[in-house]
């Protein structure tokens, strides 16, 4: 199409209009209202009043004691909560990548008629909802459940490993749920790949693993880092596998926003004021990467 | 033909003549049966709506659906909410026929003294269980959840509710609850965060799976769910603490600008009648607040230790703090799980 015809450019606005629409009505009028709504006044038994202030940032940020009469000192609580949320979902990630990478490379690399088969199997147990599929994970690893019983029956182990409501059975929890999502986008980067590059580096006396380096990492990159967006953000909000495999001992990003608009002691503009600053650190993460990935682009 | 069917139809049902009922209920909490029994004595059509949790509820009803329905069924501490938000209306004893049939301890209760604005739905309480293959000492003090055996550590859930964990925790160390007192609420802080070291997890769903499991060996559960776990299989015992455990309530309210208030009426003085209210309770399995229900009574549900506390047992409603205390119980809540 280089240089060809360009009747269709007329046509591309009004084609758009309606991709606006969704982008407006789905994700910038909810941020929006969020925004708003961190600026008002908490009502008593959940709803907001129409009175702006920033009492919901101070309550994040700022703790005055339990009586609320000390001098204001920084608020560990939430910025606790927030660290805890983040350092899990950074080790899921970096556990999806390295058992993702291989997976994926592996699937890429099969005959192509056999590569539909293991994509599928890859998905398959995505067909089945979430919460059902962390409930059996719970079933599988707890005291009595089959993991325990089996390694016990074995031998390996006199005592069933503690393994429910453990962090250890939340990163498990994560990583499982997550880790399609990782594999996916870097399968296609590998699809692409063209292995007679690889073949040019090993004539060129390359060794295994400057190849990988040198030629494939900048290649599939992209799908790396796709997938590591990917699993990162829905990881950080999770709430269900900590609950449900970590025993809700402890608030996440997820839980403390979702206690706040439910039941009566709900407090929506703090709710608001939380998920807005969750936004922003993901933000700021993304356009990092965005600059990093362009300077790059232009070295 | 056609003519012949809307003939029959407006025979069977001269349900026009006699006007509406609007009912805002919770989902699955009432049995056709005794709805259709209704419109049959009444010749009233009923229509019902349904929410899933008091807040939802009260949300709907503020939001301008006050003045669509006659009647809900909040629970106890929402009924003093909405009293105070000015959402109900008030009718007198002899408005209702069978208003004597009103347990006398339920006429009198807090949240709506002498029973102005709502009869008792039903009732339930919410305390702990305990697994007796694993325990199977003494288990009539709330220290069981909150300074536990040896051999309950690390073994108990607890409900994910703030209104129900500090109730618990007031009553275990004796103060009144929605307390002002700073040396009273650091001690009930204090102690939470003490006994939490103890606690496996938090949850209220899955209250009654963990005991089936074997995940936990005591937790904080509902009266009828601990009886389910039972008829599950599972050892537990349902546990009357010296200090009390929490009751809790559903009540047909009576809404302000209800459209069919006479008809409303009628409907709660039905439902005071000891065989309807029997026919709730068998449905729902938790316990009518009506008197002489025992007759038409289910046998596992007259009999179920759950159901029958002893008769010196203590149980107080969940009170509704203002807002200045509620900060104070949210910062421990938030405490506790931070």
């Amino acid at each position: 199409m280089a240089g060809g015809d360009d009747s269709w450019r007329p046509l591309a606005r009004p084609l758009l209009i309606p991709i606006w629409v969704v982008i407006g009505v789905f994700s910038l009028l909810p941020v929006l209202l969020m925004a708003v709504y961190s600026f008002l006044t908490k009502e008593f038994r959940g709803g907001v009043e129409w009175d702006f202030t920033l009492a919901a940032y101070d309550q994040f940020f700022v703790t005055r004691g339990l009586f609320g009469d000390e001098p204001a000192q920084i608020e560990w609580t939430y910025i606790t909560i927030f660290w805890r949320s983040i350092w899990q979902a950074l080790i899921c990630t970096a556990l999806c990548l390295l058992i993702g990478f291989p997976t994926a490379w592996f699937i890429a690399t099969r005959p192509a008629q056999s590569r539909g088969i293991w994509l599928f199997l890859i998905t398959i147990p995505y067909w089945v909802n979430l919460l059902i599929r962390t409930v059996s994970l719970k079933f599988l690893i707890r005291d009595n459940g089959p993991l325990n019983e089996g390694l016990m029956a074995i031998g390996l182990i006199t005592e069933p490993l503690p393994l429910v409501n453990t962090n250890l059975a939340v990163q498990l929890g994560l990583f499982y749920s997550y880790l399609p999502f990782m594999v996916l986008p870097i399968y296609a980067a590998v699809e692409r790949y063209n292995f007679a590059l690889s073949e040019a580096a090993a004539d060129l006396y390359a060794s295994r693993w400057t190849t990988l380096r040198e030629i494939v990492l900048p290649v599939v990159k992209p799908g790396m880092i796709a997938g590591c967006i990917l699993v990162f953000v829905p990881a950080l909000g999770a709430f269900l596998a900590p609950d449900l495999l970590g025993g809700a001992k402890t608030f996440m990003i997820g839980s403390l926003i979702d206690e706040q608009f439910k039941g009566s002691q709900g407090n929506w503009p703090f709710g608001a004021a939380a998920s807005m600053i969750l936004m922003t650190l993901v933000l700021i993460v993304l356009v990092f990467y965005a600059r990093a990935a362009s300077r790059e682009g232009a070295a | 033909m056609k003519k012949l069917l809307l003939t029959a139809s407006l025979l069977a049902s001269p349900a026009f003549a006699e006007g509406e009922l609007k009912i805002y209920h919770w989902f699955e909490y009432i049995p056709q049966e005794l709805v259709d029994k209704f419109q049959a004595e009444t010749g009233i059509t009923v229509t019902i709506d349904t929410y899933d949790s008091n807040e939802s509820m009260l949300a709907a009803l503020k939001a301008g659906k006050l003045g669509e329905y006659d009647v809900a069924v909040p629970g106890d501490y929402m009924v003093e909410i909405m009293g105070t938000e000015g959402l109900l209306d008030t009718f007198a004893p002899e408005d209702l026929a069978n208003f004597a049939n009103i347990d006398p301890k339920w006429v009198d209760v807090p949240f709506d003294p002498g029973r102005k604005s709502s009869i008792p739905y039903q009732w339930g309480s919410t305390g702990f269980s305990v697994n007796r293959d694993v325990y199977s000492g003494d288990i009539g003090s709330l220290s069981i959840l909150f300074d536990p055996p040896a051999e309950l550590q690390g073994k108990i859930n607890v409900l994910d509710s703030q209104g129900e964990v500090l109730a618990l925790g007031s009553f275990f160390l004796g103060i009144p609850q929605c307390s002002q007192d700073r040396a009273q609420l650091q001690a009930l802080n204090d102690m939470l965060l003490n006994a939490k070291q103890h606690w496996a997890s938090f949850g209220s769903d899955t209250a009654k799976d963990v005991l089936v499991s074997g995940d936990a060996a005591a937790g904080m559960i509902y009266n009828g769910f601990s009886a389910k776990a039972r008829a599950e299989g599972a050892n537990v015992e349902y546990a009357a603490p010296k200090e009390g455990y929490v009751v809790w309530m559903d009540n047909v309210v009576l809404l302000k600008d209800a459209p069919n208030r006479d008809n409303a009426l009628k409907f709660m003085n039905f439902l005071l009648d000891p065989e309807n209210s029997a026919a709730v309770t068998n449905y729902a399995a938790y316990s009518s607040g009506v008197t002489g229900v025992e007759a038409f009574l289910l046998d596992e549900i007259k009999n179920s230790p759950e159901n029958n506390p002893p008769a010196d047992q203590k149980g107080f409603f969940i009170q509704a703090c203002d807002e200045e205390t509620q900060k104070l119980y949210d910062a421990i809540w938030t405490n506790l799980k931070k």
